[in-house]
């Protein structure tokens, strides 16, 4: 299949008084026409920087794209000219964020606010846009659109909110969407009906997904492909069914095993122990070993790179062929 | 006090709380919000009492009525034999040394102004538990210790903690005077699920420890089963369904729970299930639908669910169902 959007070793990085947040850290990765990628991490794994980065939306100062490509359709996205850019923003990469309270403009009209993206990427004329924006809200399963369309987001409930959001965002068929936490602020059935939604719009469109979220159970429904970022770095980057069977890093370990399932009963839950590290006091080695249950010393002083393991990207010492040995002499001597 | 060994720790009987919003002149009606419209439960020494339901179901009213953070409108609050809705101001300070609050949010919650160990020897000092300054400190060294706290932390503010540490000072906060019940209103929500689990595992430790009882409110079902012994489901301000945890989730007997069951997304790509779909959104708290209030947004409805109010009815051993269609 065809590559749609290829990152290769991006980083993003932010100047603060503190010192360089590595907030992106040579992050690379794939989606294929009509796929899903979801992207999982805690608050400051630098899922969010990364769809930011692609749209070129990081702020900066104090936040600047130091180096890598991404590459759309073959053409590196972070080499063009701005107003090519914003060509591209909302007609071929979408995005929809997390607040559907505060990003839409509360002194407009929902109508308006679809029929603005109409006009400047379509060039069409202002009835033509009005009319498309009927048939957009209509598509997200807004009732009555005719008569929602004169309505401000504050008498749209959150649900409808993320509605409009999708329905401004697939107005200009996007090839790429990307949803950040798009479902967060909403309730379960809200969910469920927004995530089917997503999967309706891009089986119909054949548009390509990236899913960022930090709910791994959303993950497993949508996602074709998963990353699991921490710190700024991918960790671990699998497809969804091996990454649930069998996840590789202690990271994605713990991170499932600290969700409570429905099927569990009474055992304890196991939680990963600390925190998260400051990001601009970043442990030597592996920013994890300090959470990990099998950190050895060669994890405090070697940063691993990503490498394959078992048809998967890993960021994990103890599968490296180069130090499988030495890790296994270390574990057997503790 | 005899009576008092067998009957449940907190009462609740018929418990409204409406907000007038609109004052209604010549003759017509007053319009209210009916946040919560009449809720009946117990809650037994020690047990934890699961609240799930969606936003603006009147959970946390709820929860906070019960404590009287909010004067309820209606209804009978029973404490440890005491009812809580008739003491005077005086008598229910002194009371609420035994109910206490964890808040969601652990960054709102917090005085930034004061110091750890003043926001959780505070109570203490309200409460007048302890005549010299050197017990009081020692009771804070040992709360730190319960959930986990560093002692260094005691002199510093609460804006250097992360999200998980504020809410152990929460928790500690909340076991200063030895509650016998604290409602927890969504008290993991704001956290990262690794330190959710934490947060969790530390109110369990301390529910076995203390024999404290919790009310504990979310929306997350996975978590609420995980915590709970047994779980009530609120729509529309009122209890559609409340049972032990386990029937509760195996057989859930009203639409709304099997809905809210489904919808609840499984981490496991390969989990097969259909989903029901609810179609719509909540129907305003202002504007109830006639009769039972789910029926607008039911699969199953009949007329006569449009037209009279189903009551919660007995269906399974402790297992209580507001719904026409559940024959017990």
């Amino acid at each position: 299949m065809e590559k749609l959007i290829e990152v290769k070793n991006l980083k993003t990085y932010f100047y603060t008084e503190d010192g360089v947040v590595k907030a992106v850290d040579d992050v690379s990765f794939s989606i294929e026409k009509g796929k899903t990628l979801g992207i999982v991490g805690e608050s400051g794994s630098g899922k969010s920087i990364t769809s930011l980065s692609i749209m070129r939306l990081v702020q900066s100062p104090p936040g600047k794209i130091v180096g890598g490509e991404v590459l759309f359709h073959g053409r590196d996205l972070l080499k063009i000219p701005l107003n090519e850019m914003r060509e591209v923003r909302g007609n071929d990469i979408a995005m929809i964020f997390q607040e559907p309270m505060t990003s839409l403009n509360p002194v407009f009209t929902v109508g308006r606010q679809i029929a603005e993206a109409v006009m400047i990427h379509q060039n069409c004329d202002k009835k033509k846009a009005w009319e498309k924006a009927v048939q957009m809200l209509s598509l997200v399963g807004i009732p009555n659109p005719e008569k929602r369309i004169k309505e401000y987001p504050h008498q749209l409930s959150g649900g409808m909110r993320q509605r409009v959001m999708i329905a401004m965002a697939l107005s200009c068929s996007p090839e790429l969407l990307i949803c950040d936490e798009p479902t967060t602020a909403l309730d379960v059935t809200i969910q469920a009906q927004i995530l089917d939604l997503i999967n309706e719009l891009k089986e119909r469109t054949g548009a390509a997904v990236i899913m960022i979220t930090h709910a791994l159970g959303v993950i497993a429904e949508v996602a074709d492909d998963v990353i699991v970022m921490y710190c700024g770095r991918i960790v671990e980057h699998a497809d969804v069914h091996s990454l649930f069977k069998e996840p590789l890093h202690p990271y994605t370990q713990g991170l499932l095993r600290s969700i409570p399932r429905l099927d569990q009963n009474d055992e304890k839950l196991s939680s990963i122990p600390g925190m998260v590290p400051k990001m601009t006091q970043m442990p030597d080695g592996c920013p994890f070993h300090p959470r990990c249950h099998c950190a050895l010393d060669i994890c405090r002083q070697v940063s691993p790179e990503a490498f394959p393991v078992r048809g998967r990207m890993v960021r994990c010492l103890k599968y490296h062929p180069e130090y499988e040995q030495q890790w296994k002499e270390e574990a057997a001597g503790e | 006090m005899s009576n008092a060994q067998n009957a449940p720790l907190l009462e609740v009987q018929g418990l409204k709380k409406w907000f007038l919003v609109k004052k209604g002149h010549f003759g017509r009606p007053d319009r209210y919000v009916k946040a919560v419209n009449g809720v009946d439960f117990t809650v037994g020494a020690g047990e934890t009492l699961g609240v799930v339901g969606e936003s603006g179901c009147g959970k946390s009213t709820m929860g906070r009525s019960v404590m009287r953070l909010i004067e309820p409108t209606a209804g009978t609050v029973r404490f440890d034999g005491v009812d809580f809705t008739a003491l005077s101001p005086q008598e229910l300070r002194k009371r609420r040394a035994d109910m206490q609050i964890i808040f969601q949010d652990p960054f709102a919650s917090l005085d930034p102004r004061m110091t750890v160990g003043d926001i959780i020897g505070e109570p203490m000092d309200i409460q007048k538990l302890h005549a010299s300054r050197a017990e009081r400190e020692e009771h804070i060294l040992d709360l730190c210790q319960l959930v986990g706290l560093d002692h260094d932390y005691l002199k510093r503010y609460a804006h250097e903690f992360s999200g998980g540490q504020r809410q152990r000072i929460g928790i500690a906060r909340a076991l200063a005077l030895s509650p016998k019940l604290i409602v927890c209103d969504e008290p993991v929500s704001a956290l990262d699920v690794s330190i959710q689990a934490q947060v969790i595992n530390l109110m369990e430790e301390i529910q076995q420890k203390r024999g404290v009882a919790y009310i504990f409110i979310s929306h997350d079902l996975s978590v609420v089963k995980y915590i709970s012994d047994k779980v009530a489901v609120m729509y529309l301000g009122k209890i559609v369904e409340i049972a032990p945890k386990n029937r509760l989730y195996d057989v859930a007997a009203h639409p709304y729970t099997q809905a809210l069951m489904s919808a609840i997304p499984i981490a496991d790509p390969d989990h097969g299930r259909r989903r029901i779909r609810l179609e719509g959104d909540l129907p305003s708290p202002m504007n109830l639908p006639t009769g039972c209030c789910f029926h607008t947004r039911c699969p199953y409805a009949t007329e006569r669910c449009a037209q009279e109010e189903p009551e919660l009815k007995l269906v399974g051993e402790n297992h209580y169902c507001a719904c026409h269609l559940t024959v017990g």
